[in-house]
């Protein structure tokens, strides 16, 4: 189990928290412009990388807000952790 | 009856207590601080179980948690017995009972025993060769496959005892109170880290607490007295908490770790009462030390498993910490000097030697010279080729070993003894190391796997990390606390260590013997009874990774979780498949590291604080009522009020015909509601429901559908627009937190610009939902003043009101399809609006409903429940439901996917109605629904979601999704049941009042 430092609350251990996916896909601004195939692209593919993966994860049992970790999924490291709409870190 | 073994008082032992127990049914006597097993040996038992498949007699075989023979079942047959205990763990007391397991009748005669001797027929692999065919027989195979396993019984009273988990959080946590767990708990603890100190054992200090070797000095004083000294100095450190009898059973990521405090076990029946049995700790800590130590192997020879052999360092522990002599004649048989310690240890105790039995050429410690000066013989390069005595060891042969080792030659030697004590090298305790997803490296030279990549702030230390010398220990254990815990000095770190030198060992994994492999028993996993030739057969038979073979075989599987073998099997891998062990790699280690009862994993969660529930501010009334609840998320609703003994049935049809012929009264409270308010809310529930909403005017309410982003339905509910900016959702009631999660992550994460508030306000309000031809007349009762004309307050229309001092608000809405009222109000005053409305509804006949009758009057009217009669796949479309869906909106959660190819079929799945042929049929919920009956196979075209016997219609209703149900008005299709088929005519999903003239009857 994680302990993971949400950016709004601090240190909380992981049962607070909900994982959330993939981070960074955004909602497509024209949904009707799309075709199927790349609305289908948003809607269904996701990377599930074995190695270093941006995530989505919220704080569901405490501030109740979203943001983005990036974790090394191998070994569950946290690398890093930042508010949404933040740039992403490189790692 | 019993002998008496206990050669010399111990300090470890209070031998003024003296303790009776009973072990299958004889009563034995021993002393306070006593093991099971120690108190069985002092009276020269040994045979204590049968193993798992051959039966076979085993004796106590360890002195710690790697036991794999005596495990027993204590106290049989009461409400406190546990399976599977190891006797050398369990404390005895004054009273307990202890009985072996998988034997019958008893130990001493044991039916299955037979198996040994057919064991020719049960090689690896046996259950999976020989039960295949044919295949339909599985069934009977398995009764007495099921029948014939199995160790322990499991308890089947209730358990009278209290279990407790408590969370921990502490900078360093220190596993393991051996002599380098003591030195490393205390500089941590007096460099002002919190420290916790953990270990297994009743005792601190490890095997060092009672080592006496004279050429093992600290401080020029015997390890064993200063260690005492320096545990006698750890009471006065502040900061520093010491649990003993505690058991770390799993070490997780980020330095969290499962450990079982063991409170009660040791104490008499009369102290147990009312005390917590055992607590899980859940423990967080900034730092770790692993101080786990190592576990001593045995060595893999022919007949090794009789009882009486037992590993050197358990009759050294046994004879220095509790006093007890193994035996009257012991032999050991080594690979390297650990066994001349225990032998010396022994002879000072006035214990017979008869000989050391060692594979190498030779070794020149003063270990050995002290041993041949005390006259015990050694036979140097010799091993031992096979053993004697059925349940009590009385023989050893040995052979002289070839120079490689694989083969014994010259005469056969025998040697009477009834005991043999094996040293096979040790085995550094890595379990928890591995769990907490570090990663092991193996050492070629020492032939043993040590910590290598650590995954978190860890650091191992002491034998478990491969330093088996204590001058080493000392040496390494100083480095790696000062860097570890960022320090200058320890306070150990001047002080001299002696010791004798270098320990020169020599392995063979699997010990040749004069006969031939196929006709000897080198047992590896004592439990499960698999031996070399398993594996040998394994690899034969073509499994190469260690994790096929040990599922094979069987290696490794049994409640020790193979602790002593599973060396000895990697070694022979890798020997007869002619691989480096390193590259084998060691199978997974899984928690826990010994097991844990259930009653410490679920701790108090047990009863009815087994699960959380949540109850409306009317639950009493309800329960005076003698209504029977339903779950509905973590809800406990009415579900119907059983009226003179009625049954369901019949209480859900008086209560369904009241409501729609006078009055009825709902508990509604449970539905979610969520406060909307910000300049652009209309905005954001355009976004996402399924419909428009900027257009509704203030005070009034609208049903919308909400979707996922992939078409689906997700939840459904009515939401009124309470002010320009401010609006209240109501949701599903087992939805309401995933709905509210969901809106936030589109609000913070897709349309940030928006400025709306999400509030949860589920709990903030209770509501009673009048409904029924009386309910304005009941309504006007309790609220005389409020102008309630279909004009003034029509259908779908909201009022705020007071109900004498206390503010409502009242919604016009409704779910059954009659004229209905829900009243709101502040939650603490919920149960003064419910009488009330009872009250002024007396006259009316006014009649409590539950969920079910609210559900049955609901499918009159063919309204859906969202997860009842859709699935996570279906579409607004799907349900028939296209009035919704806004065709003028750019866009809204999941309109895009309703574009999709695939869910623009035709033939997709489609809510219809279902009217049995015989009305009197009411049809089964989940019941598959077909259209040819003789076809082949058959094709199923969908299933009924819900079904009632309506007692307004006088009719079986059902809804169903279909294949293409849409355009099957009035077809008739078939469900076949087991024992007959019902036919069904396809309808209108609306059967009640279609034109909805009741709403405003």
């Amino acid at each position: 189990m994680f302990v993971i430092n949400c950016p709004y609350c601090g240190e909380r251990d992981q049962q607070e928290f909900k994982a959330g996916g993939e981070a960074h896909i955004e909602r497509p601004k024209q949904p009707t412009e799309l075709s199927d195939d790349e609305w289908a692209e948003y809607l269904f593919m996701r990377k599930n990388i074995k190695g270093v993966q941006y995530e989505r994860w919220n704080h569901a049992h405490g501030c109740r807000k979203w943001f983005n970790m990036v974790r090394d999924t191998s070994n569950d490291e946290i690398k890093a952790i930042y508010k949404m709409g933040e740039k992403p870190p490189s790692i | 009856m019993s002998e008496n073994l206990r050669v010399k008082s111990s300090q470890y032992i209070d031998e003024t207590t003296r303790v009776s127990f009973k072990f299958n049914g004889t009563t034995y006597y021993g002393f306070k601080g006593d093991t099971l097993s120690s108190a069985l040996l002092a009276n020269n038992v040994h045979l204590v179980g049968r193993s798992f498949k051959y039966h076979r007699p085993r004796g106590i075989m360890t002195s710690g948690s790697e036991e794999p023979n005596a495990i027993v079942q204590i106290n049989p047959n009461t409400n406190r017995t546990e399976p599977n205990v190891r006797a050398t763990e369990v404390e005895i007391y004054e009273g307990m009972e202890a009985s072996s397991q998988n034997c019958w009748p008893s130990v001493n005669f044991d039916i299955g025993g037979i198996n040994n001797f057919l064991s020719p027929f049960f090689p690896a692999g046996f259950y999976y060769k020989t039960f295949m065919w044919p295949a339909s027989f599985w069934e009977k195979y398995e009764y007495f496959i099921r029948h014939s396993a199995g160790l322990g019984k499991s308890p089947t009273l209730k358990d009278p005892d209290i279990y407790d988990h408590k969370n921990i959080h502490c900078d360093v946590l220190v596993v393991g109170a051996g002599i380098s767990g003591i030195l490393a708990a205390k500089n941590a603890a007096k460099n002002n880290y919190k420290t916790l100190l953990l270990d297994e054992k009743n005792e601190l200090g490890g095997s060092t607490i009672y080592e006496n070797n004279e050429s093992n000095k600290v401080d020029n004083k015997i390890s064993s007295e200063w260690l005492k000294k320096e545990i006698e100095e750890l009471k006065n450190i502040k900061n520093l908490e010491i649990k003993t009898r505690t058991s770390v059973a799993a070490y997780h990521q980020y330095n969290y770790l499962l450990a079982r405090e063991n409170l009660t076990d040791h104490l008499e029946k009369k102290y147990k009462t009312n005390k917590i049995r055992q607590r899980l700790l859940k423990i967080r800590a900034k730092k770790v030390i692993l101080a786990t130590g190592a576990l001593e192997r045995p060595m893999v020879f022919n007949n090794n498993d009789r009882p009486g052999i037992m590993l050197s360092s358990a009759i050294k522990k046994y004879s220095d910490f509790y006093g007890v002599a193994c035996g009257r004649k012991i032999v050991f048989f080594t690979n390297n000097d650990s066994a001349y310690e225990s032998a010396l240890s022994l002879n000072d105790k006035g214990i017979k030697v008869e000989a050391v039995v060692d594979i190498r050429k030779q070794s020149e410690t003063n270990l050995e010279k002290r041993v041949i000066d005390a006259g015990v013989k050694i036979y140097w390069e010799h091993t031992v080729v096979d053993t004697s005595g059925y349940k009590r060891l009385n023989n050893v042969s040995i052979m002289k070993l070839s120079n490689d080792g694989t083969s014994v030659t010259g005469n056969k030697i025998s040697i009477s003894c009834d005991c043999l004590g094996v040293a096979g090298g040790w085995t550094p305790a890595v379990h928890l190391y591995t769990q907490s997803g570090s990663k092991l490296t193996f050492d070629e030279d020492k032939k043993i796997f040590i910590p290598n990549k650590n995954n978190s702030d860890q650091i191992s230390v002491g034998s478990c990390c491969g330093d088996f010398k204590l001058d080493e220990i000392f040496k390494n254990l100083n480095e790696k606390l000062k860097d570890f815990l960022d320090i200058t000095e320890t306070d150990f770190e001047k002080i001299t260590v002696n010791n004798d030198q270098e320990i020169s060992k020599r392995n063979i994994w699997l010990l040749p013997s004069d006969k031939v492999l196929g006709k000897t028993k080198p047992f590896v996993d004592y439990q499960n009874d698999a031996t070399a030739k398993d594996i040998k057969l394994a690899l034969r038979e073509g499994f190469r990774s260690i994790e096929h073979v040990k599922r094979y075989t069987t290696t490794g599987m049994g409640t020790d979780q193979g602790k002593l073998g599973n060396m000895h099997a990697l070694g022979i891998i890798a020997d007869t498949a002619g691989v480096k062990m390193g590259e084998l790699g060691t199978t997974t280690f899984r928690p826990p590291y010994t097991p844990l009862t259930f009653g410490t994993i679920v701790g108090r969660n047990v009863g009815k604080f087994f699960d959380i529930f949540r109850r409306t501010p009317m639950n009493d009334w309800h329960v005076e009522q003698k209504a029977e609840f339903e779950n509905v998320g973590q809800w406990k609703r009415a579900w119907y009020y059983p009226i003179n003994g009625e049954t369901m049935h019949q209480a859900v049809q008086r209560e369904s015909k009241a409501a729609r012929g006078s009055s009825g009264i709902l508990d509604a409270s449970t539905l979610g509601k969520i406060d909307i308010q910000g300049s652009d809310a209309s905005e954001f529930l355009n976004r996402v429901y399924t419909n428009a909403w900027s257009k509704l005017g203030i005070g009034k309410c609208r049903y919308g559908l909400m979707l996922n982003e992939d078409g689906m339905v997700y939840d459904d509910g009515v939401t009124t627009r309470l002010g320009e900016n401010h609006y209240l959702m109501t949701t599903t009631t087992g939805g309401a937190a995933n709905v509210l999660g969901k809106l936030e992550d589109y609000l913070q994460t897709e349309w940030p610009e928006l400025d709306v508030y999400l509030t949860s306000v589920t709990d903030q309000f209770a509501t009673a939902s009048l409904c029924g031809p009386n309910s304005k007349k009941i309504l006007k009762k309790i609220i005389p003043d409020l102008d309630l004309s279909d004009e003034n307050f029509p259908h779908m229309s909201f009022k705020e009101a007071k109900i004498g001092s206390i503010v409502c608000r009242i919604m016009r809405i409704s779910f059954t399809g009659e004229q209905s009222f829900e009243i709101n109000v502040q939650a603490s005053y919920g149960k003064d609006l419910w009488d009330k409305c009872i009250e002024a509804g007396k006259e009316f006949n006014i009649t409590p409903y539950g969920t079910e009758t609210m559900h049955l009057l609901r499918a009159e009217k063919g309204f859906i429940i969202v997860g009842q009669d859709t699935d996570g796949t279906m579409t607004p479309i799907d349900l028939q439901m296209d009035w919704i869906v806004s065709k003028k909106k750019y866009d809204f959660i999941g309109k895009r996917s309703l574009y999709r190819s695939d869910t623009m079929r035709e033939d997709r799945k489609q809510l219809v109605g279902l009217l049995t042929e015989d009305p009197e049929v009411v049809l089964e919920e989940g019941a598959q629904i077909v259209s040819e009956l003789d076809k082949k196979p058959v094709e199923m075209l969908g299933h009924v979601t819900s079904s009632y016997f309506s007692p307004n219609l006088n009719k079986s209703i059902a809804l169903a999704v279909v294949r293409g149900g849409k355009d099957m008005m009035g077809k008739k299709l078939f469900i076949p049941m087991e024992d007959k088929t019902i036919n069904v005519t396809v309808s209108n999903p609306v059967f009640f009042d279609q034109t909805n003239e009741r709403l405003n009857a």
